[in-house]
């Protein structure tokens, strides 16, 4: 056995002596390989966490929503809906909600407006998101100016900056009492944007969604994990749009270390030629060889993944952060939370470190199965 | 010690380049002596070192090493006993460059199993016999000729061989580099190592290291069997 390890270590040291004879071609070779797998991790790291984050967040949102629909477009309520939904057996808690979207001049951002009574806000008082805060260069106690739907301009004072625990959908918020939503949008009194349900048994939510709908034909009912399958297509698309974009680059880098590896020079042909004349097998060539491959990719592979690691978690994917996050002009500041999906990374091992280590094996093999007594001539 | 019986080797047997190296030579190569194979070029020397070390099979006949007949051993084995019994000094030199002269020495031993830390011992120790100590971290390519003489004797000698084979060695050497590794070679003769070399430098054939000169033509012995 220790003659075993000694024999893996004498040409594991040879192999890391010969890569350093070409410092320059295997810097060029490690540095573009690096960059491959860095970023086809950046974005599975990236989609994958995002994902995790919508799925956390929205496991706290309701399980059902009860939405009005006018000539196929989501329309106001009656808030008295709640009261006869709440009606319904195995619902919890049935709810109004008013919520709506406000395109801010001033900064060209669109703000999201909860009417929010758990907030405890007095009249004329707001919380508002991280983001918000940040692009209004709002802090507790200023005032913000906000264009009501008759043209008036309404001011409402900060309370308070929600806290960064959310960012994704936090980051944009900004929560007001009913009376001043009603006034900003001109929402009539008895009308709500949708209507929230809670349940007691989530498995009761198909009939309870058919109910509901039979009460209110002019309803749709959109269910919590409806919303979780649109957010991970959503995620799922754009991070496959990166990967095709991606995909080009990995060919390439393919095609490239596939004719790097398999067009061996005659230079290599000599050496390995003299290794076998001195006494070397067939195997310990291909040994060596393969040392020599799993080296470069190896080491590329897990530098790549740990730059990706850095870039996704600790700079929150300053490269992708643009397509990944979403097309908004406001771009909350956060850090996603650290998970490491470990099936795809070995996906993405066997597809950037297997291909090159095969790549290099087999022409060496080709190589090192010639009669020594060739390199006497 | 080394027994060749009707010996042939083909090179591309049946296409239209075939070609006849060795012609069915019988030779006994007596153990602690050196032989020199002499020959003008195509004679066969080469093809015959090659088949005497285990670097290639003969296309038939048979080839004995101490009793032992090698050349229906599976290439493992082979290669193991090529390692372990023969030491080469080629023509070429064939050090690998880029590499250290420590390295370059040492490439034999890898293979073994042996610890880096004896192997390296024992280099440096050979580096030391020879005059090499001083260049053990040059590259290879950095070392003047005779240096990269000494070095492939010391590459030949590191696992010990009780065979030296030395094909053409002082074909680009002067005559004073020519006599150092003509003292070289009686200095490894006097440790009882059985020596081949092959060449026509009659600096070699007429030194008194050389104990026996065979004489090749055409892939055969001139004069009958050795």
């Amino acid at each position: 056995m220790s003659r075993w390890i000694e024999r893996q270590r004498n040409i594991l040291d040879l192999t890391l002596s010969s890569l350093l004879r070409r410092k320059r071609k295997n810097a060029a070779l490690f540095a573009a390989y690096t960059l491959i797998v860095f970023l086809l991790a950046s974005v599975m790291f990236m989609s994958h966490a995002l994902k995790r984050e919508a799925a956390s967040i929205l496991a706290g949102s309701p399980e059902m929503i009860v939405q009005r629909i006018s000539a196929g477009r989501h329309d106001l309520i009656a808030a008295d809906a709640a009261a006869k939904l709440s009606e319904l057996p195995g619902v919890q808690e049935a709810r109004p909600r008013l919520w709506g979207y406000y395109y801010d001049p001033v900064t060209g951002a669109n703000f999201t407006l909860v009417a929010s009574g758990e907030a405890g806000l007095d009249p004329g008082r707001i919380a508002v998101g991280e983001g918000v805060a940040r692009m209004r260069l709002a802090s507790v106690g200023d005032s913000i100016e906000f264009k009501a739907h008759d043209g008036s301009l309404l001011e409402l004072e900060v309370g308070e900056i929600l806290p960064r625990g959310s960012a994704l959908v936090s980051s944009d918020l900004v929560l007001v009492t009913e009376a001043d939503f009603r006034r900003l949008f001109g929402t009539p009194a008895g009308l709500a944007t949708d209507i929230v349900l809670r349940v007691r048994n989530a498995r009761e939510l198909p009939t309870i969604a058919l109910k509901a709908a039979e009460i209110y034909p002019d309803t749709r009912q959109v269910l919590r994990d409806d919303l979780l399958r649109t957010y991970q297509a959503v995620f799922d698309w754009r991070g496959g749009l990166l990967v095709i974009i991606l995909g080009g680059g990995l060919l390439a880098f393919i095609i490239f270390s596939w004719d790097k590896a398999t067009g061996l020079s005659a230079e290599a042909r000599r050496e390995i030629g003299i290794l076998k004349a001195v006494g070397w097998e067939t195997s310990d060539v291909i040994l060596m060889k393969s040392w020599e491959g799993m080296a470069v990719s190896l080491t590329a592979f897990l530098g790549g993944v740990l730059l990706a690691y850095v870039h996704v978690f600790l700079t929150s994917g300053v490269l992708f952060e643009p397509v990944l996050k979403g097309w908004s002009v406001l771009y909350p500041a956060f850090r996603l939370v650290p998970y490491i999906d470990l099936s795809q990374l070995a996906a993405l091992f066997f597809l950037t470190v297997l291909p090159y280590t095969v790549a290099t094996v087999i022409p060496t093999w080709r190589a090192a199965t010639v009669d020594p007594d060739q390199v006497m001539r | 010690m080394i027994e060749l019986g009707d010996v042939r080797k083909v090179f591309n047997a049946g296409r239209p380049n075939e070609f006849v190296a060795v012609r069915g030579i019988s030779l006994s190569v007596e153990a602690g002596k050196a032989t020199f194979l002499t020959g003008p070029s195509g004679s066969g020397k080469t093809t015959l070192l090659g088949l005497i070390g285990c670097m290639a099979r003969p296309s038939s006949g048979r080839i004995w090493l101490q009793g032992r007949e090698t050349t229906s051993l599976p290439e493992r084995f082979l290669t193991d006993l090529r390692r372990r019994t023969f030491g080469f000094i080629f023509q070429q030199l064939n050090l690998i460059r880029g590499l250290s002269a420590l390295e370059n020495a040492m490439l034999p031993a890898y293979p073994t199993g042996e610890a880096h830390r004896s192997i390296r011992k024992r280099a440096l120790e050979l580096f030391e016999t020879f005059g090499l100590s001083p260049k053990e971290h040059a590259r290879a390519e950095w070392l003047s000729g005779g240096e990269a003489q000494r070095l492939t004797i010391v590459r030949a000698l590191i696992n010990d061989p009780a065979v030296i084979i030395a094909d053409e060695p002082t074909a680009h050497l002067d005559t004073a580099l020519t006599l150092d590794f003509l003292d070289v070679l009686g200095r490894l003769k006097a440790q009882g190592r059985t020596i081949l070399i092959a060449g026509h430098d009659p600096l070699v054939s007429e030194s008194p290291v050389v104990d026996r000169v065979v004489s090749l033509r055409d892939g055969m012995i001139e004069g009958g069997a050795g």
